[in-house]
């Protein structure tokens, strides 16, 4: 997993309510059996017109938010099935971060779990910074992990929170399962208690 | 000691260890469903490191999603990225010694309909499964939760999870329920009242006289669609009619071993007096059959109801989604629910495909017939529900009143197989998500309860059940 740490870019406002993963990876991308071509499909029925050029009203279309590595969403991002190819897509297509008020469960670990950066703030302050960086000119951020803000075109420093769990792994690019594994013999010697009591489980 | 919800007793005698301050544990998993289509990379991920699954025996492998479900069953799927899917799940199961129910084995199905109906679901378990429904086992008594591809991973190689708490919320369903009124109205009714967001970050335990009264399976459409608002698990405390119902189940603990596990499933419950985070009150009394109008589950409607407006919702984000939403439903605001023509009806899907749904379908149809120009489809849960509704009589009325009877599968829930809508198209569906495509691009689909479904299909447009009931309360 890439490391997070501090990370400069273009940022991309999409703020409607209740972006669903059917519509951030729909399904025709999922068929495969690995991760391959999934910046094709990410947001593919916004991205693209139904003759299969670009459609040219979409914001990621657009320069500057065509190379955006940040994107600024509404309430509930990622609502929706499990499927994590919508989080392989985004970062296939380049995304490190997403700011937003509130993401749907399972897609915010997923993104945990891929390097994704996902910062909680209040919806009138990613209201404010949604109207920011729709400006061509004042599209560019910076977010540093470390430090916990966000440094707007302007010169605005917002902070954010993280839970320092989730922040360290971001920072380290640790693999989860290795981590895990580390602690195996507590997990045996959980695994028998656990069955000595509940035979039924086993 | 302090009283505990339901949900503490499940997270703490799964607590390996605290992994941090703030609520981080590493969490024990017992069970695990795996399916052919969120689970390849996570197996090349095992294969890349050279790691073993820990517990093989934990996970049960399920080809559902992308299967076809023609009338004739085949091994066979057309599509070929769906058919490598089914492969390669196949060779995973092998070499990781994952018991594999594939497309012709007598006891395939949707997962979250199979891993009860074999019992091998219990009361007490913790499961974390790579489909988001996974929520269902709560009628158990089970705490079940969605995670995706990495986090299967995770769990073969280990058996665990790094796990955050979440918020516990209560919501109590008052009952009785009015006649004609089912399961699928109280979660829908639920969704309206606190949003697609409104669980999220939360577990939410049902209970009231109302949850008391249902059945297992009716249960198990409330705990499953409890993620469409955003709840990362959704259960009740387990009670006689769950162990009547696991009892004969081919992998529910027997003999003493089973009285031994009734009696720890009783102390599984919310002591007196432990703290909610959040309580909601329903009153099932007052509901009426609810449809979706919109492309969010929140957007939803009595059948008595209308189309909303736009014009009369004052927050401008919330206003921006329900126009795009009638834009892409052509809808106009003020229509009445019940005037509107159907082309598509389908009763399936994990939410409402086992086989007291089909009972309820079949109980409304009464000798009359799909409407002309409706599609009508019924996809069961299982290849053991398909059976069983056999036997009942079920599929031959339903045959005769004009529907297609096919072979289990997710089909058109989310039409990753051939059961693809066309745009345009105009469902009324017993499923749990309308999002825009989910059952083909440019299709437009309204949720609500299987008798509902057929009613809709009969009357060629969405219909209010309640009006058949009364004219025949037998069925
Ligand atoms: S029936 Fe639908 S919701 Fe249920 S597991 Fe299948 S695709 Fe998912």
């Amino acid at each position: 997993m890439e490391p997070f740490t501090r990370e400069q870019g273009v940022a991309a406002p999409l703020l409607s309510a209740n972006i669903d993963t059917d519509v951030i990876m729909p399904k025709q991308f999922l068929k495969g059996i690995d991760r391959a071509g999934l910046d094709r499909g990410v947001f593919h029925d916004l991205r693209f017109l139904p003759e299969g050029g670009p459609n040219p009203e979409f914001v990621l279309n657009r320069a500057p938010w065509r190379d955006a590595r940040f994107l600024v969403v509404g309430p509930n991002f990622g609502c929706g099935s499990s499927r994590e190819h919508a989080v392989w897509g985004l970062r296939q297509l380049g995304i490190r971060a997403l700011i937003g008020s509130s993401f749907a469960g399972i897609f915010f670990d997923n993104c945990q779990r891929n390097g994704v950066l996902l910062i909680e703030l209040d919806q009138e302050r990613v209201g404010e910074i949604g109207e920011w960086v729709s400006e061509a000119g004042s599209a560019t951020l910076e977010i540093d992990l470390p430090a916990q803000t966000i440094t707007l075109a302007n010169g605005v420093v917002v902070a954010f929170d993280i839970d320092g769990l989730r922040k360290d792994v971001l920072i380290s690019g640790l693999d989860a399962i290795d981590r895990t594994l580390t602690m195996s013999d507590r997990i045996e010697r959980f695994e028998a208690r656990h069955f000595a009591d509940q035979p039924w489980l086993a | 000691m302090a009283p505990k919800t339901l949900y503490d007793k499940h997270i703490d005698s799964h607590t390996i260890r605290k992994l941090d301050e703030h609520g981080h544990v590493l969490l024990y998993i017992d069970r695990q469903v795996a399916n052919e289509y969120t689970s390849p990379q996570a197996f090349s991920g095992l294969r890349e490191a050279g790691r073993k699954v820990r517990r093989p025996s934990a996970t049960l492998g399920v080809v559902d999603h992308v299967n076809p479900t023609a009338p004739r069953r085949t091994a066979e799927v057309a599509d070929a990225g769906g058919a490598r899917q089914v492969s390669y799940f196949g060779r995973n199961c092998e070499d990781f010694g994952i018991e594999l129910f594939d497309i012709l084995d007598g006891r395939q199905g949707i997962e979250h309909v199979v891993a009860p109906e074999q019992g091998f679901i219990l009361p007490g378990m913790v499961v974390a499964a790579g489909d988001s429904h996974t929520t269902t086992y709560g009628a158990l008594g089970a705490f079940g939760f969605g995670i995706g591809t990495s986090e299967i991973e995770h769990v073969l190689a280990t058996q665990t999870l790094a796990y955050k708490k979440l918020k516990a919320m209560r919501v109590v369903v008052n009952g009785p329920l009015a006649p004609g009124v089912t399961s699928k109205d109280v979660i829908m009714a639920l969704i309206g009242r606190i949003g697609a967001s409104g669980a999220s970050g939360y577990a939410i335990e049902f209970s009231g006289s109302a949850i008391d009264d249902l059945s297992v399976e009716a249960r198990m459409t409330i705990c499953n669609m409890a993620v469409e608002a955003g709840a990362r698990g959704a259960f009740m405390a387990p009670d006689e009619k769950v162990y009547a119902y696991l009892a004969d189940k081919p992998r529910a603990p027997k003999g003493e071993m089973w009285e031994r596990a009734v009696a720890h499933w009783r102390t599984l419950y919310s002591d007196p007096g432990a703290r909610f985070d959040r309580e909601v009150t329903l009153e099932a009394g007052e509901l009426a059959p609810m449809v979706t109008w919109g492309t969010s589950p929140d957007q939803v409607v009595s059948i008595e109801g209308r189309v909303p407006d736009p014009a009369g919702e004052p927050d401008p984000l919330r206003r921006m989604d329900m126009q795009r939403a009638l834009r892409y439903m052509d809808l106009a605001p003020g229509t009445r629910l019940d005037a509107l023509p159907i082309t598509h009806a389908f009763i399936g899907s994990c939410t409402n495909s086992r086989i007291e749904d089909l009972r309820a379908a079949a109980g409304v149809l009464r000798g009359r017939k799909v409407a002309p120009g409706v599609r009508a489809m019924i996809v069961p849960g299982s290849t053991p529900v398909k059976r069983q509704a056999e036997e009942e009589g079920l599929a031959r009325q339903f045959i005769d009143a004009g529907f297609e009877w096919r072979q289990s599968g997710c089909s058109m829930c989310l039409a990753m197989n051939d059961d693809v809508l066309a745009p345009g198209d105009r469902c009324a569906s017993s499923t749990n998500r309308n999002f825009e495509g989910r059952q083909g691009a440019g299709a437009r689909t309204h949720l609500m309860s299987p008798a509902m479904v057929v009613e809709a299909a009969i009357a060629g447009r969405l219909a209010d059940v309640r009006t058949a009931h009364a004219a025949n309360p037998e069925a």
